[in-house]
């Protein structure tokens, strides 16, 4: 029974994070049309840079998520205001768009990765933040508090697209950028803001990330993956289908790590590959 | 008339192809040793981006598959070695490759778009994680030993390859095959509506470029002694193609042999020069030639020339 209690903690907390994750990868491929290979290079720039500031600055990591999702923002919003719309005017076509931006990301990733690699080296890091447990039900504070966290957080994203109006023009430009831009959406600031938001969320999730779990500069990659899958899961570009998509694999990923921890990664595989042959459309995919 | 143009042209291209064959094969015998390992690491290219255009510029469907298929090479490379004669061993690989992309191909190839990118993708973070897991629990070690090859046999196994790769290009592009690939990247559906089978068309040519693709792995595997699922199944190979494929032009077949002869140069030169920015420089490199080189450097060279002749005139 406390097994089965700390599956679920773990499930949803990791699938919080793979939320937040996913949502940034859904607005950078369902509205900006960039599929970025790189998306997970920033979840390992946020948790490397929370990890600086706490040795260089002795900043909680909490707070730390003040700089590290407004710096990856804006890295994100040039990125698109440079690069990616480049691509996009001098493409024939939107399938040539995507081919282009996916290899254009790819180049990204080295340039990311190395740029990390030669400033905090190669080795394996980590530090302790609230790791006394909470004496009653024995669960570590510090995945509490992550958990908290990201749910005020993905309440607050979730309230941004809902209820504001800069969310009601991305939520347009998702259905249809032709549409969204007759209708008076600046769309060429709005696919920039959609970039960047992913590229914040990723760098936010990093920095809850390394409150919890060792990291290294390789770590990208692997997060992409996820991020991949529960986007293909919930329906590219489909903002809700991201957040439910993240926590059933979060749920999934605390079982089969508890049972078995070396098959996790081809239990997503496994998931994928089924889901994108059974139901390519995704969850909430229409 | 018309005839007899193209009769000319086709005698001078397989005039042209012999030329640079008899060049290449007596190469060894002259040369130094460093010139010959590059050879083979350009060729090796050559042969992955040339098999990867075969299927994916008719098509448009950008297959990042080419990692599992040279991986898989590599992992009959070194089941097999020692046991069976290398020619052999090259065909082995070529023929498991052309099996399991006909699996792969009958499974994917009626995703469209991205999600067939995104597929491939993760097909070849699967196998590498499926084999390691295999590696872990069957044989409890990570990687495998290879037996070696001399250099250039090596470097012959590659050539040749090389050149079936490319006959086989010309033959495919050549045939109704071709027209039929190409009529299924413009508009598929009417593709179909004119008599095409096109599953079957797809299905057949993803698998012929995975022969060469696995036969590639199976050499390039004898010039490493260890070889581990990171090392088989990696990204760069599948992306690599990709790049050099638009960084030389996909128009005709010698665009992406010379994307790959250059872009594996530069990455040569990159290597020896920087070998700490190495990586980053080749990122840096990537993007810069996808943002202004949406043609290749073949389309680069075309455009100038046509400038310097004065005026857009199209070729009459």
């Amino acid at each position: 029974m406390i097994a089965f209690r700390d599956i679920f903690i773990t499930g949803l907390l990791l699938g919080g994070i793979f939320a937040l994750v996913s949502v940034g990868l859904t607005l950078q491929y369902g509205v900006a049309r960039v599929l970025n290979v790189a998306h997970g290079e920033f979840i390992m720039v946020g948790a490397f840079m929370t990890f600086w500031l706490l040795g260089s600055a002795n900043l909680n990591p909490l707070l730390s998520v003040a700089i590290t999702g407004p710096v990856a923002f804006i890295m994100g919003f040039i990125l698109h205001k440079t690069l990616f719309r480049r691509l996009m005017d001098t493409s024939p076509s939107l399938d040539i768009f995507e081919g282009k931006s996916l290899l254009a990301s790819f180049g990204l990733l080295y340039v990311v990765q190395n740029l990390a690699r030669i400033i905090w080296g190669s080795d394996v890091e980590g530090y302790n933040f609230l790791n006394s447990t909470v004496t009653a039900a024995q669960i570590p504070l510090n995945r509490l508090v992550a958990l908290a966290f990201v749910v005020v957080l993905g309440g607050a994203f979730y309230f941004f697209l809902a209820r504001t109006r800069l969310g009601k023009a991305i939520r347009a430009s998702a259905q249809s950028p032709t549409t969204a831009e007759l209708m008076g959406v600046d769309i060429r600031n709005v696919l920039a803001i959609c970039f960047g938001l992913g590229l914040g969320l990723a760098a936010i999730a990093g920095s809850l990330l390394s409150t919890l779990f060792a990291i290294q500069t390789s770590i990208g990659l692997g997060y992409t993956v996820i991020a991949m899958v529960v986007v293909v899961m919930g329906g590219l570009g489909s903002i809700t289908g991201a957040m439910i998509g993240g926590i059933i694999l979060g749920l999934v990923s605390s079982t089969v790590t508890f049972f078995h921890p070396s098959l996790t990664m081809i239990a997503y595989y496994v998931i994928f590959i089924v889901l994108l042959l059974a139901r390519p459309k995704g969850i909430m995919g229409k | 008339m018309k005839a007899i143009q193209m009769t000319r042209d086709k005698s001078v291209t397989l005039g042209l192809l012999i030329v640079a064959f008899l060049i290449l094969a007596l190469l060894p015998q002259f040369t130094s040793g460093y010139l010959v390992t590059l050879l083979i690491d350009i060729l090796k290219f050559a042969v992955l981006t040339v098999a990867w255009v075969v299927f994916s510029g008719p098509t448009g469907y950008m297959s990042l598959a080419t990692a599992a298929f040279y991986g898989l090479g590599f992992y009959i490379a070194a089941v097999f070695s020692g046991t069976v004669p290398f020619p052999l061993l090259i065909m082995l690989a070529g023929a498991s490759a052309f099996v399991v992309a006909l699996g792969v191909g009958a499974l994917t190839l009626r995703l469209r778009g991205v999600y067939f990118a995104i597929f491939t993708f993760a097909l070849v973070l699967l196998v590498q994680n499926v084999v390691l897991e295999v590696e872990r629990v069957v044989t409890q070690t990570r990687g495998r030993f290879v037996e070696t090859v001399s250099t250039e046999g090596v470097y012959y196994a590659i050539l040749i390859v090389f050149f079936l790769t490319i006959l086989a290009a010309m033959l495919i592009r050549r045939s109704r095959y071709g027209l039929a690939l190409q009529s299924i990247g413009e508009y598929e559906e009417a593709a179909a509506h004119s008599g095409i089978n096109v599953v079957w068309t797809k299905v057949l040519t993803f698998a012929t470029s995975a022969v060469f693709m696995g036969m590639a792995g199976a050499i390039i595997a004898t010039r490493r002694t260890y070889i581990d699922p990171y090392i088989a199944f990696n990204l760069n190979t599948s992306f690599l193609p990709v790049l050099m494929a638009m960084f030389g032009g996909m128009g005709n077949l010698v665009g992406p042999v010379l994307g790959a002869a250059l872009f594996t140069y530069i990455g040569e030169i990159l290597l020896t020069r920087f070998p700490d920015l190495y990586m980053l420089i080749f990122g840096v490199v990537l993007i810069v030639s996808i943002l202004f080189m949406p043609n290749g450097v073949l389309g680069l060279a075309q455009g100038v020339w046509r400038k310097m002749r004065g005026g857009g005139h199209a070729p009459s």
